[in-house]
């Protein structure tokens, strides 16, 4: 037989016992070409123009799913920055362009769909701001829009007005979704360094320079990386690096053949491959379970930015070797909620708010997913985020803020979110004020190294 | 057209006519043994087999039902899957 025993029941292992899947297929959709002064047809060409690209999205992933055998969680779309559609609308509510993102989803019987969305890291249009505007609503009264904010880059710096009024934004979207846990936010990312083909959620939308329109697939598989981590016998880092990079081989190079194949019978264009562990609420499906196997007593303890460091570039090599078409974030995520073994480090002490900025620094997003007093004041939400996007701006990587100030809601409480979203303990922040400087507003010019050429 | 080799992976408790059981499905559906390897592993019966179908119009999901039917009266797990998995994962 061409493949080994071994191997065909290492593959089986993996997808029966320790969650290995392809987390999402993510359908990028171009809606430049939808822009229209009158909001009423700008809603009616968007709404043609999803259902007609992807119709057969579901359908299409179904079948690739069972022909490989390799289960595949999520469908979603990825659309232009809405702020860049509707620049031109005379409208300054546009809700109704995030009702009109939801009804498509729904139609069509994708999951989430990304790209309510402005990128204003050097400054922000009318239009970027009727959209920033129009966000608490809007993730009030859908289910399935996911919007995202970029305001910063290394080449631009940081846009620290748009970082102040992400702070308020924050919070009303947690007021306006109080009933649900303020769960509005956790479909709200503010992000440094925005990838535009990211198929990951919240914060995938469909960039400027892509194509018509494009497939991208995020792989995962923390269980996968664990069991291998811990099927060793007394490891040194070194075979504890070589270990992930195999797994991490062979996960993408499963991902690289689902991703072209759903391509190719969809008549679209192949983008990335995002080889992300983004862990779920499972048992054993953990990037802190990993970072444990490693050695460390509980995640957060000291050496836990190390060991991520670690896992995180191993991850990287592995893919990189195994596709040609690596992109997205590909990393380790460490959202709090969705991680079994995030939050039991939260609940007994030994992982801050602090310590996961500083592993932020070395893994592929930020502070993803954390549930802080419904109190916080806006200005001390907007200078973590300005934090997050420093470490982003200055290490020319992407970051991410999810933050859920969670309405009545304080440190020892719980948010309930459900299925994938997982439960957040309520963490502390720091209680003296930085209301000062985020009044500031202004810009934080971009860092020395943005003068690369 | 639907490529055309399969891994079929046949894993649970070892008892009389599993293969004759699994084969006989295969069969009514024309999907024929290239490879065939079977072990039994601390009382787990493991049967891994290679099969090809020649037909243009085969119905992998009826056939994929079928075979999880016939695992099910059997006690068995039964996977159809198509090669490229392992072959991707494995081989460069």
């Amino acid at each position: 037989m061409l493949i080994h025993p071994e191997e065909i029941l290492e593959t089986i292992q993996m997808v029966s016992n320790e969650n290995l899947d392809i987390r999402t297929v993510t359908m990028g959709i171009s809606l430049r070409d939808c822009s229209n002064p009158d909001i009423n047809v700008l809603n009616e060409n968007i709404y043609n123009k999803i259902t007609t690209y992807a119709q057969d999205l579901v359908k299409t992933t179904d079948a690739v799913q069972n022909l490989y055998g390799i289960p595949i969680i999520n469908k979603r779309i990825s659309v232009t920055p809405i702020a860049v559609v509707a620049e031109g609308c005379d409208t300054s509510d546009l809700s109704s362009v995030a009702k009109t993102l939801d009804r498509a989803a729904e139609d069509v019987g994708v999951d989430f769909i990304g790209g309510f969305s402005a990128l204003v890291q050097k400054g922000m249009t009318a239009g970027d701001l009727k959209l920033i505007k129009s966000i608490p609503k809007s993730l009030s009264i859908t289910k399935k829009v996911c919007s995202s904010i970029n305001v910063a880059t290394t080449k631009a710096g940081i846009n620290m007005d748009a970082v102040s009024l992400m702070g308020d934004i924050v919070k009303e979207t947690a007021q306006r979704t109080a009933d649900q846990g303020g769960i509005g936010c956790a479909k709200l990312v503010i992000f440094a360094n925005a990838p535009d083909d990211n198929p990951f959620m919240a914060g995938a939308f469909h960039g400027i320079g892509e194509p018509e329109c494009t497939i991208n697939v995020g792989v995962s598989g923390p269980g996968v990386v664990n069991s291998a981590v811990r099927s060793l016998e007394d490891p040194t880092l070194g075979d504890i690096s070589e270990c992930i990079k195999k797994t991490s081989f062979k996960i993408t190079r499963m991902g690289e053949v689902i991703g072209r194949e759903v391509a190719k019978r969809l008549d679209a264009n192949f983008g990335v491959l995002d080889l992300s562990l983004a862990p779920t609420p499972a048992i054993g499906d953990s990037v802190a379970a990993i970072l444990e196997a490693m050695g460390l007593e509980s995640c957060g303890t000291h050496g836990t930015t190390a060991a991520l460091a670690l896992l995180n570039d191993a991850v990287k090599k592995g893919g990189a070797m195994a596709s040609s078409s690596v992109g997205g974030l590909s990393g380790a995520f460490i959202p709090v909620s969705e991680d079994a073994g995030m939050i039991r480090a939260v609940q007994r002490g030994s992982l801050s708010l602090d310590k996961l900025e500083a592993m932020t620094s070395v893994c592929s997003v930020g502070l993803d997913m954390i549930a802080v007093p419904g109190k916080t004041p806006a200005s001390t939400i907007s200078a973590i985020i300005a934090d997050e996007m420093a470490i982003g701006m200055v290490n020319k990587k992407t970051t991410a803020v999810r933050l859920i100030p969670a309405p009545g809601k304080d440190v020892g409480d719980t948010v309930e979110f459900g299925g994938l979203l997982g439960m957040a303990p309520v963490m502390p922040v720091n209680e003296y004020s930085s209301e000062k400087f985020i009044a500031r507003g202004g810009r934080i010019p971009a860092p020395i190294q943005a003068l690369t050429n | 057209m639907v490529p055309s080799r399969f891994i079929i992976t046949v894993i649970g408790i070892d008892k009389v006519g599993i293969v004759a059981g699994v084969t006989k499905v295969m069969a009514d559906f024309h999907v024929n043994i290239v490879d065939i390897s079977q072990t039994i592993m601390e009382d787990l019966f493991t049967m891994i087999m290679l099969a090809e179908v020649k037909e243009g119009n085969f119905d992998l999901v009826a056939f994929q039902k079928a075979m999880s039917g016939e695992g099910g009266e059997l006690g068995v797990e039964v996977k159809v899957q198509h090669e490229d998995t392992f072959r991707f994962m494995h081989r460069i």
